[in-house]
């Protein structure tokens, strides 16, 4: 599996030869430094930890400031590991680009959604709202939420109101359009969480399979 | 300059190779169609009721009548398959989007030409526009021959 740490930096649309438009997606994506590399011996499993887009060292914590130096790099601001089956040949401070991904592969794409704030259950599950008028008492009332005397409760994971948005979503399969190796960006077909400028991981599909 | 925009202005056409649209403007869409293996140009004329979008995302409403019913088509303007925008005649609006000729029928769809200094400026600066693009992609194609030339 490859993964690559980047920012979401907008959409835009291309067109193929016969005019058909595809939207996508822009991530600037790496060059990303390999910051630490966890290994069966010493940690219980495998994995390589980037780090993207250089901090001042004011920003960095000392034990981020610490790790940085021994890399022989700036602190980052965005760390994320890569798990691996086996021990990775990459070496600590290594550099991942784009070049890493092909044209056409499918990937999926991690991000931290826009947080909507506390939100009612028509714009956070899809409920339908009451009628408007005609003396109505519930334009947006969630309506009922169960029975009565038994069970006497409300179930557990019974959908309401709350904090909605600014969680971690993966987008599954989404085929690479374009790749700019001169100014690091991929082009992702359709959409990908989160809003502009937020950092998102870009990784190999675990389960699409390659239309041919 | 925004990264997008920078992008978009890379992978769209040239400045060059569109022409100033407003809405009011009557044009001939030159759109490159398919007839089963054959491709062919098809002239699509009438008026640009609303330019939208901006970018590589810019499109127009093309609104023409074709045997007294309303015809509108949707152009991307940096359609590979929209080869050239001719504006025969300009109108003289003072509205961004005419959806409401949609609701009139005869004499009443008519829109006032935009004439006077400022007209023929444009028509002046479309020429211009006109003449660069021919000139760029003469020796667009003339550097073409010669690295076919090389090749061989």
């Amino acid at each position: 599996m490859t993964l690559i740490l980047g920012r979401k930096k907008g959409m835009t649309q291309l067109f193929a030869e016969d005019g058909t438009a595809t939207g996508c997606t822009v991530v600037e994506a790496g060059p990303c430094t390999v910051m630490q590399l966890r290994t069966q011996e010493k940690n219980g499993y495998s994995a390589v930890q980037l780090g993207f887009e250089d901090v001042r060292d004011k920003v960095a914590s000392k034990p981020r400031r610490g790790q940085a130096a021994q890399v022989g790099t700036a602190p980052k601001r965005f760390l994320r590991e890569d798990r691996l089956a086996g021990d990775s040949d990459l070496e600590v401070g290594a550099a991942i680009t784009v070049e890493a991904f092909d044209c056409g592969q499918l990937v999926d794409v991690i991000g931290t959604s826009r947080g909507r704030g506390f939100s009612g259950t028509i714009r956070r599950h899809g409920f339908a709202r009451g009628p408007k008028t005609h003396g109505s008492r519930n334009y947006r009332k969630p309506g009922s939420i169960g029975c009565s005397a038994y069970p006497s409760r409300v179930f557990k994971g019974k959908r309401s109101s709350g904090h909605f948005g600014a969680k971690r979503i993966t987008t599954k399969n989404l085929e690479i359009l374009r790749i700019d190796t001169g100014r690091n960006l991929l082009f992702i077909k359709g959409a990908v969480p989160g809003p502009r400028n937020g950092f998102v991981q870009v990784q190999t599909a675990k389960t699409g399979v390659q239309k041919v | 300059m925004d990264l997008i925009d920078g992008i978009e202005k890379e992978l769209g056409k040239s400045e060059n190779e569109l022409p100033t649209l407003r809405a009011g403007c009557q044009v001939d869409v030159h759109y490159l169609i398919r007839e089963g293996e054959k491709e062919r140009i098809q002239i699509f004329s009438g008026m640009v009721i609303a330019v939208r979008g901006r970018g590589i995302r810019r499109s127009m409403i093309v609104r023409r009548i074709v045997q007294g019913e309303g015809v509108e088509r949707i152009f991307p303007l940096h359609s590979p398959r929209v080869k050239d925008i001719v504006i025969t005649r300009r109108g003289d609006v003072r509205r961004a989007k005419l959806y409401y000729l949609r609701d009139r029928t005869g004499k009443s769809t008519r829109v006032k030409e935009f004439l006077g200094d400022k007209a023929r400026n444009v028509r002046e600066l479309e020429k211009v526009r006109r003449a660069d693009l021919a000139a760029a992609q003469a020796s667009a194609a003339a550097a073409d021959t010669a690295d076919s030339g090389e090749e061989d």
